[in-house]
């Protein structure tokens, strides 16, 4: 009886309120334990939800007919079965609208960067009439839906004989209009507004004219800008599907162009049309299409694995947020 | 040496030689950009402003304008329900939505702004989705019910919120919630202008206000949130236009569908009239958020003036009260001298 309440008193003694707050909410110096779990947990449950989807995809997409049916397989396949990609990749024309894809995306992000980082520079380092107009305008434009200027610009390409080809992406982004081209005008603003003006000074003093003075200076200096600006534009590029089956396709149904998430939002016609012709493919079902949804994500996929420290810190580093 | 020369030479009132040599450079700078606004913006605009007063068919000499006034208007309202109710759905859901993308891009930035071990590596997670998302793919793993949270029950949620809201808000807001990852996964970008913002809050006024018994929650409210406000403005308006041109959106595919239908009412100016007022509503969208989150001003700059104000309506009170009291004090004289000195006649004036 002493004894135990000899030990309760120590224990009530050395466990005292504010060494438990201590431990749980950190000190100034140091942070608690019970908050790291807290946040660590979060963190962990939120990336898991977040990353559901994929998951679900992945697993889904190696299933095959009997896995599906059966209620107790639900995240592991009973055994390893690419049936569905094989097929999958065959419906899509993988490899070649893989490679129309990169075109797709790479053509006009190459025209946006010249252009925008110019008009960019133009902006930032010169003071002329019409500047504050002509800002408004750019961020309006970026403002105001594509949809209310799509058929106008549809009729012109029409006119223009161009529709159905790269030149309705290519030639919008050679003139700084292109997907999202004033968000990248705007980095580059922001960003050439940060190269020190003596710079300038220092090179024009030298002899330097204005043109020399952008080539050397100005855009060796924003390489982490051009960074952003690449793979944002490629990563827009390769997902819009929208624009690309109006402009790019045509909608004529005949043009050569295509990319990866054109063909997956075509996929189960292009599936059935497919099926028919070949009569060993399987039935069209869910892991079929999760195996398609994979392989047009994987491109983009191991471009994100490779460049991760380019993207997770382009925003970062391309001065969005100021200083 | 030479400018300086040209300069003393002929003086100009208005712009300098090197000035307007700079301005001239100016624009040869931004003038693909201006051609381009010209005609993949300002003209289309022109073009699809005066077509939506009309009807567009296309017959194998060009197209055919037939003036309807506002027919297409009365035509989309009142015998094509289906798009004003979607427009209405799409007004709550965005309203919904970019709030949720927001607080929810915040409050993972700022966990992720601790002392975080794999930071890298929850960034990496966050990021994902921005390379993912497409019309296409998001379509495929909605259609396959993949996105809604496992342990979430949706059905509860909408049978709840039927109850309280209109129909178009509850099918609007229920669709949020079914879709709720697909909502998180719009926070990309959003999260790392954030957690770049907070990077760059100056440290020492945390310090500051713990030196004053400051509390991490009232260092939130009262230094974080001011300080990156602008970027929360930012990221509203990034997450609205987002929303407006993905492709899970229907309202675009509407606009789309009513380009290329083949019916007789349907058509160019039937989908410029749509795409029109669509316009409209995302600006009018987009400004309801820059009311709300914008002001130029600083936070402290503005605390300052409020006090500033206060200081000087004290100081003003101040000297009414002197004002009065003088005032006061020479009536007081005058009227005791009145009764000391009173002239020949009686009547107080001289």
């Amino acid at each position: 009886m002493t004894a135990q309440a000899i030990t309760k008193k120590d224990l009530r003694s050395y466990f005292t309120k504010e060494k438990l707050h201590r431990f749980m909410f950190g000190t100034r110096e140091k942070q608690g334990a019970g908050k790291m779990i807290a946040i660590y947990g979060l963190l962990i449950c939120i990336g898991f939800v977040y990353l559901y989807p994929i998951f679900y995809m992945i697993s889904t997409s190696f299933m095959d007919q009997n896995d599906l049916l059966d209620t107790s397989v639900k995240w592991i396949p009973s055994h390893f079965y690419l049936r569905n990609y094989v097929d999958a990749g065959a419906s899509l024309d993988f490899v070649a609208s893989f490679f129309k894809g990169i075109l797709i995306a790479g053509i006009p992000t190459a025209c946006n960067i010249l252009v925008d980082m110019m008009v960019g520079y133009g902006f930032a380092r010169y003071e002329f009439k019409g500047k504050k107009i002509m800002m408004a305008i750019l961020i309006f434009s970026y403002i105001l839906p594509k949809q209310v200027t799509m058929i106008p610009t549809y009729v012109l390409y029409n006119n223009m004989g161009i529709l159905g080809t790269i030149w309705t992406f290519a030639l919008p982004a050679l003139f700084g209009n292109g997907l999202n081209a004033p968000i990248f005008i705007l980095i580059f603003y922001q960003f050439f507004r940060q190269v020190p003006k003596v710079l300038m000074e220092a090179a024009a003093i030298d002899g330097a004219g204005h043109f020399k003075r952008f080539f050397r200076i100005a855009v060796p200096s924003a390489v982490p800008a051009i960074v952003t600006v690449v793979l944002f534009s490629f990563v827009w590029y390769w997902n819009e599907s929208y624009l690309t089956e109006l402009y790019v396709q045509g909608l004529s149904g005949n043009s050569i162009w295509t990319n990866l998430v054109v063909q997956l939002k075509n996929f189960d016609s292009s599936f059935a049309s497919k099926a028919t012709v070949g009569s060993t493919a399987t039935s069209l079902n869910e892991s079929v299409r999760m195996a398609a949804t994979s392989l047009s994500i994987i491109p983009l996929l191991i471009m994100y694995l490779i460049l991760q420290k380019q993207f997770v810190e382009s925003i970062d580093r391309a001065g969005i947020t100021g200083e | 040496m030479k400018i300086f020369g040209k300069k003393e030479k002929k003086p100009r009132i208005k712009l300098g030689k090197l000035e307007s040599r700079e301005a001239r450079m100016g624009y040869l700078f931004v003038a693909p950009w201006l051609v381009g606004v010209l005609a993949f913006l300002l003209i289309p605009l022109a073009q699809s402003f005066y077509y939506m007063w009309y009807n567009i068919r296309i017959t194998p000499n060009g197209m055919k304008f037939t003036f309807l006034g506002t027919g297409n208007f009365t035509q989309i309202w009142l015998e094509n329900p289906e798009f004003p109710q979607q427009l209405v759905t799409y007004i709550w859901q965005t309203l919904i939505e970019v709030p949720i993308i927001v607080v929810f891009a915040l409050m993972i930035a700022i966990m992720l702004n601790g002392k975080i071990v794999a930071r890298g590596f929850f960034r990496l997670i966050f990021f994902l989705p921005v390379i993912i998302v497409s019309g296409p793919v998001m379509n495929l793993l909605v259609s396959e019910g993949a996105s809604s949270i496992p342990a979430m029950d949706t059905q509860a949620i909408v049978s709840a919120m039927e109850t309280v809201l209109p129909v178009s808000a509850a099918e609007g807001i229920g669709e949020i919630f079914s879709n709720m990852i697909m909502t998180l996964w719009y926070s990309g970008v959003q999260i790392l202008i954030f957690l770049s913002a907070l990077q760059k809050v100056d440290p020492s006024m945390y310090e500051a206000a713990k030196i004053d018994g400051g509390s991490e929650w009232e260092c939130f409210w009262k230094i974080t949130l001011p300080t990156i406000k602008p970027m929360i403005l930012l990221c509203s308006v990034y997450s609205v236009i987002f929303l407006s041109g993905n492709e899970q959106n229907e309202l675009i595919t509407m606009i789309k569908d009513a380009m290329f239908s083949g019916t007789k009412e349907k058509g160019y100016g039937y989908a410029s009239a749509m795409a029109w007022m669509y316009a409209l509503v995302i600006t009018l969208i987009t400004l309801l958020f820059f009311l709300l989150l914008g002001s130029k001003k600083d936070h402290y700059d503005r605390l300052v003036k409020k006090h500033q104000k206060q200081l000087k309506k004290e100081e003003r009170e101040a000297k009414r009260i002197e004002r009065r009291g003088r005032r006061n004090a020479a009536r007081m004289e005058k009227i005791q001298r009145k009764g000391k000195f009173t002239t020949y006649d009686g009547s107080g004036d001289y």
